[in-house]
């Protein structure tokens, strides 16, 4: 016999022809498990195709998002040498100092920590300054006029010609700055820019010791200039005059890769909205398949083989992951012209939205890929049954043997890996994200077989029989508990993380309880300023918290070697901050709350013998790569001081208090000059405005921080972040209701059996609704109630090991999600037992039989 | 005359838990082709199990089956779907017509997985024949018992099979109905001169073919040959 004749004659176009057949007649099935993985492609596309919108714009607009070729920078002004390069590269075409500051708004009477930036020449080079009136741009310079940022003018009231104090000088406001180049949404809410002219700095008194000053010089290079060659040449003596070069392509490259990473965890919460989607389809499926095993017995019985009964299924499954996604990859580049609105508040730039290809295509192939993946297990159902089925009833589905199990769960672990990887292109991140998916998972699926189990053992056989039928339905043959937990409970872990990691960011963003904690904090104060600053705080009723000198230095020298010579060191691995940073450096003789000592000792005191012991923060050492007993020199303003290191300090920076990397033991920095940080503690924000408005005229210099608007901020951040990660969960929820709604409808035959059933038996519509209702409301609660739990156990397991606080979790997940997702739970399964209620039993019987 | 079936000393047993179910033990007989037979038997006697093992639908555990010459052990689980398709029909009980698939669609199956052109014309004459030329287009599920029935006969001649097995083909079917179908079923048989095996316990319609061999837990009573009506 020929073997290979049959196939060859039927073909492909025969299997095709039968898939249409059997798919015509299931097509509302099919429409579901396509609909499970449309939100999935459609989110991974749509980020996908903005990412690369966004690198492209990047790339495209670096030059405007700099405002020039290139720049000089510095954290102090430029020395000879630097100045001395700047002529070489024929001077610069503009150049700007920035640092914060206070400014004072006379009419409203308010004060504000602003970013001022001097401007001078021609800045920015590419790119514009958008102003409103337009002019204003322009004519600021010559007016001596500021330009404030134009939120902040919208804040306190604001018009063009009102005034705004910075340091000693006042200036008419010239117009509202809607956007600079260097200025995006977020660092503009935290220290919103204001610009003046360069000529003016000066008069403002505040280019004094103790600002954080920040010098630029822009650029604009010749057409053929090699900027990474630039780069490579002038880099490294720069470096030694603490300073750098940085090109638009650096720009482009910081900004791109920051967009990257959030664009990343975009794309993994897409991801799961999609993997949620395959579960659904391959329970889906499961369901469906099993229904069609005495159709494929029939056809092999007239002689169909176990190729061709399989391919008809496959193919039918293919062709839904195709269309669904195609229909994702179209809507995902509906979705992506929304995200230039979704994440407006992150981009520096306006993003131009174009239709990019690979994306859309991947989205199509991902489609077809995990339909037909996640579907193989049940579909190898088909190849095993037997013709003899249509002889005997078989009570359970063919099990495909061990090693296709294997074989199969295997390539789906792989294909997610490999996604991820793609996606994060880190092998550990991808295995962490494959590992967490699978725990959520398989913990999910264990509570499900658990509970069944659970149900089955301990039978409440003294329940009423509503209550007793409801029961018996979530362990029957054929039943959808696990599929149905694992969808609701995916939902509802995500949703539930997401406002549980936004209360562990709060409360380590949090000030330390208590009155006894600053809440105020009073940076620059000079010297000579200490005594009117606490001559202006105390008469208000509150107390000097803290006074901590600060004494700024640079290192000179690391275990003996010149910075210079380590800088030149290709072989070195000191990480270069270390080697240009001005430290800002305390002295004190005790620990303070945010500090732990890790190795040495604290030294209060220095007794004026050999090297001054000092402590670093373990960071510092870390990247500084010294220990206890290494020898440090700082230059302390023109003094070098030798010092070692004593000891070690573990720092917890998300502390809202000063911490420092470096802390001098007493009886060394008293007598360098030095500025002073004092802190206290408002009761209110009226009494926190008075004091600010207060120490503002009287120190223009003072630089001031609210911290109870910092928080503000943190939250208002933390409030954008997390629409934006809702609006991506809203995916996976949504993905997780038509999951639902697909396993209702796919076990909607068994159901309605097992109604009329009850019906003939003389069952009234009202119970066999209460039925239906209790068993959705088990599943709701279960599979909910369990996915905020999960996520509780997730985000105390991050609070404690990630971050090391604890956290009190909003009410939010427990009396809205759990409440509401079992609502929905209970929603969809009764809309589906009210449409087998109203139809009489033979009717219902015959339509749903095909 | 060519025997189309031949079977020696067939056995096939189950497992149920640690216990071995014989239900057919040391079954041997033959049939010549284009004769009709039936295999009758109480319930549980291993009737449908004989007609599973002879159409190559299942193994056996030891014994052999030849049909059509050819020996169903020698052939893997595809050979015997493609032997099945060439040269065997079936009719069963509760008819076993696909759901999703048309009348038309349902009948033309057998011609279209041997590649035929023209499988749907050929399936529409014997609908013709069977009555149901205007229900070609339904659905099982909008059909009648009987009416399922004959199109279940226009598919299993529609691939013109050498023999053709029926298990219980009126056991779902009122009398009138059962009568019109295996009047049908013999008229058929006649007219391409198919083999008929019938698995039946109604012992007024095993008397209408000319062998009849009886089962009773799973052991061969007698095989007798019936004079000619």
């Amino acid at each position: 016999m020929n073997k290979e004749g049959l196939t060859k004659k039927t073909g492909i176009l025969w299997v095709a022809l039968m898939a249409y057949r059997d798919g015509r007649a299931s097509s509302r099935r099919l429409i579901l498990f396509m609909a499970a993985i449309v939100l999935g492609i459609m989110a991974v596309v749509a980020i996908q195709s903005f990412s690369a919108n966004l690198k492209e714009n990047i790339s495209l607009q670096s030059k405007s998002l700099m405002g020039a070729d290139f720049l000089i920078d510095s954290n102090q002004f430029p020395t000879d040498r630097v100045l001395g390069i700047i002529d070489s590269l024929g001077g610069s075409d503009g150049m700007e100092v920035n640092f914060a500051s206070m400014a004072a708004f006379p009419k409203a009477d308010a004060t504000k920590l602003v970013r001022v930036r001097g401007i001078a020449g021609d800045f920015p080079i590419y790119g514009a300054l958008e102003t409103e009136p337009l002019d204003a741009a322009i004519n600021y310079s010559r007016e001596g006029s500021a330009l404030v940022d134009a939120t902040a003018m919208l804040q306190y009231n604001l018009r063009v010609g009102d005034s705004v104090k910075i340091g000693e000088m006042t200036f008419a406001i010239g117009g509202a700055l809607k956007s600079a180049p260097g200025s995006t949404a977020i660092s503009s809410s935290v220290a919103p820019p204001v610009i003046i002219p360069y000529e003016y700095v000066e008069q403002t008194g505040l280019l004094q010791m103790g600002s954080r000053l920040e010098y630029n010089y822009y650029f604009k290079a010749d057409e053929d200039t090699d900027l990474l060659a630039l780069d490579e040449k002038v880099d490294p003596i720069l470096d030694a005059e603490n300073a750098d070069l940085d090109s638009h392509l650096d720009t482009s490259r910081r900004l791109g890769r920051r967009y990257d990473n959030f664009g990343k965890f975009l794309n993994l919460v897409a991801f799961i909205a999609l993997l949620l989607g395959c579960v659904g389809i391959a329970s889906s499926v499961n369901i469906y398949i099993r229904e069609k095993l005495k159709s494929v017995a029939i056809l092999k019985c007239m002689g169909a083989t176990r190729k061709q009964s399989f391919y008809i299924f496959l193919f039918q499954i293919a062709a839904m992951g195709f269309i669904g996604g195609v229909i994702g990859a179209l809507g995902g580049v509906l979705l992506q012209q929304l995200f230039p609105y979704i994440l407006q508040d992150f981009l520096p730039f306006e993003v131009t939205i174009s239709w990019v290809w690979p994306p859309i295509l991947q989205g199509i192939l991902l489609g077809i890929s995990m339909s037909v993946l996640f579907a193989l297990l049940p579909l190898l159902g088909t190849w095993f049954v037997s013709p003899l089925q249509v002889l005997r009833i078989q009570e359970h589905a063919p099990k495909p043997p061990r090693p296709f199990l294997i074989l199969i769960l295997s390539s789906i672990m792989l294909f997610v890996f490999l996604f991820s990887l793609s996606l994060l292109e880190n092998w550990r991140y991808a295995l962490s994200f494959v590992l967490g998916i699978m725990v959520t998972f398989a913990i999910l699926s264990g509570i499900a077989g658990l509970f069944m189990w659970g149900i089955k053992k301990y039978f409440p056989s003294s329940w009423g029989f509503c209550a007793r039928q409801s029961l018996l339905s979530l362990f029957r043959p054929q039943n959808q508990t696990r599929t149905l937990i694992l969808a609701v409970g995916v939902g509802t872990f995500l949703i539930s993380t997401l406002y549980f990691t936004k209360d562990i960011l709060l409360a380590k963003a949090q000030l330390e309880p208590g009155a006894n904690s600053p809440n105020i904090i009073v940076l620059d104060v000079q010297s000579d300023q200490q005594e009117g600053v606490t001559g202006l705080i105390e008469p208000k009723g509150l107390a000097v918290m803290d006074n901590i000198p600060i004494v700024t230095m640079r290192v000179q020298e690391l275990k003996g070697r010149p910075v210079n010579e380590i800088r030149l060191d290709t072989t070195s691995t000191i990480n270069g901050w270390i080697l240009s940073h001005e430290f800002r450096v305390t002295y004190r003789d005790s620990l303070i709350a945010s500090e732990t000592l890790l190795e040495g000792d604290w030294v209060t005191e220095y007794n004026g013998n050999g090297p001054i012991p000092i402590s670093l923060a373990y960071n510092v050492a870390q990247d500084a790569e010294v220990g206890l007993g290494d020898a440090i020199t700082f230059n302390v303003q023109g003094v070098l001081m030798e010092t070692v290191v004593k000891s070690i300090r573990e720092v917890d920076w998300g502390r809202m208090q000063l911490n420092f990397s470096i802390v001098f033991p007493k009886g060394v920095l008293e007598q360098a000059p030095k500025f002073h940080v004092i802190t206290t503690s408002a009761k209110d924000e009226a009494s926190s405005a008075e004091l600010q408005r207060d120490l503002v005229s009287s120190f223009p210099n003072l630089s001031i921080i609210d911290l109870r608007q910092v928080i503000n901020l943190i939250e208002d951040i933390l409030d954008k972040i997390s629409w934006v990660i809702n609006f991506m969960a809203f995916f996976s929820i949504l993905t997780g209701i038509i999951v639902l709604i697909g396993a209702v409808r796919t076990s909607k035959y068994q159901r309605i059996r097992e109604s009329v059933l009850l019906r003939t038996l003389g069952a009234k519509g009202r119970q066999i609704l209460k039925i239906a209702a209790l068993e959705y409301l088990y599943l709701g609660i279960l599979g909910s109630g369990f996915g905020i739990l999960l996520s509780l156990l997730g985000s105390e397991l991050l609070a404690y090991f990630v971050f090391e606080t604890g956290f009190t979790p909003s009410v939010i997940p427990f009396v809205v999600v759990l409440p509401g997702i079992t609502a929905l739970v209970l929603g969809i399964g009764l809309l589906n037992s009210t449409a087998v209620l109203n139809s009489p039993p033979l009717q219902v019987l015959r339509k749903e039989k095909p | 005359m060519t025997k189309i079936l031949n079977v020696s000393h067939l056995r096939k047993s189950y497992t149920s838990g640690n216990k071995e179910l014989v239900v057919l033990d040391d079954i041997s007989f033959g049939i010549d082709e284009g004769a009709t037979f039936s295999i009758v038997g109480p319930s549980g006697s291993g009737k449908t199990t004989l007609l599973g093992l002879c159409a190559g639908l299942d193994k056996a555990d030891s014994g052999e089956v030849l049909l059509c010459g050819v020996a169903l052990s020698n052939l893997n689980e595809d050979e015997r779907a493609q032997l099945r398709n060439r040269e065997i029909g079936f009719i069963f009980q509760d008819f076993q017509l696909i759901p999703t698939l048309t009348a038309l669609e349902n009948v033309s199956v057998p011609l279209e997985l041997q590649g035929e052109k023209g499988a749907s014309a050929t399936a529409m004459e014997l609908l013709k024949k069977v009555g149901l030329a205007d229900r070609s287009h339904h659905y099982p599920s909008q059909l009648s018992g009987g009416e399922q029935q004959r199109v279940a006969l226009a598919r299993a001649f529609c691939n013109r099979p050498r023999i053709l097995f029926a298990d219980e083909p009126t056991g779902n079917l009122d009398e009138e109905t059962g009568n019109k179908v295996v009047q049908l079923l013999f008229d058929l048989n006649k007219e391409a001169g198919t083999t008929l095996v019938i698995v039946t316990h109604d012992l007024e319609l095993a008397r209408k073919t000319q062998h009849i061999l009886r089962l009773k837990g799973g052991k061969m009573l007698s095989n007798e040959s019936l004079p000619s009506t």
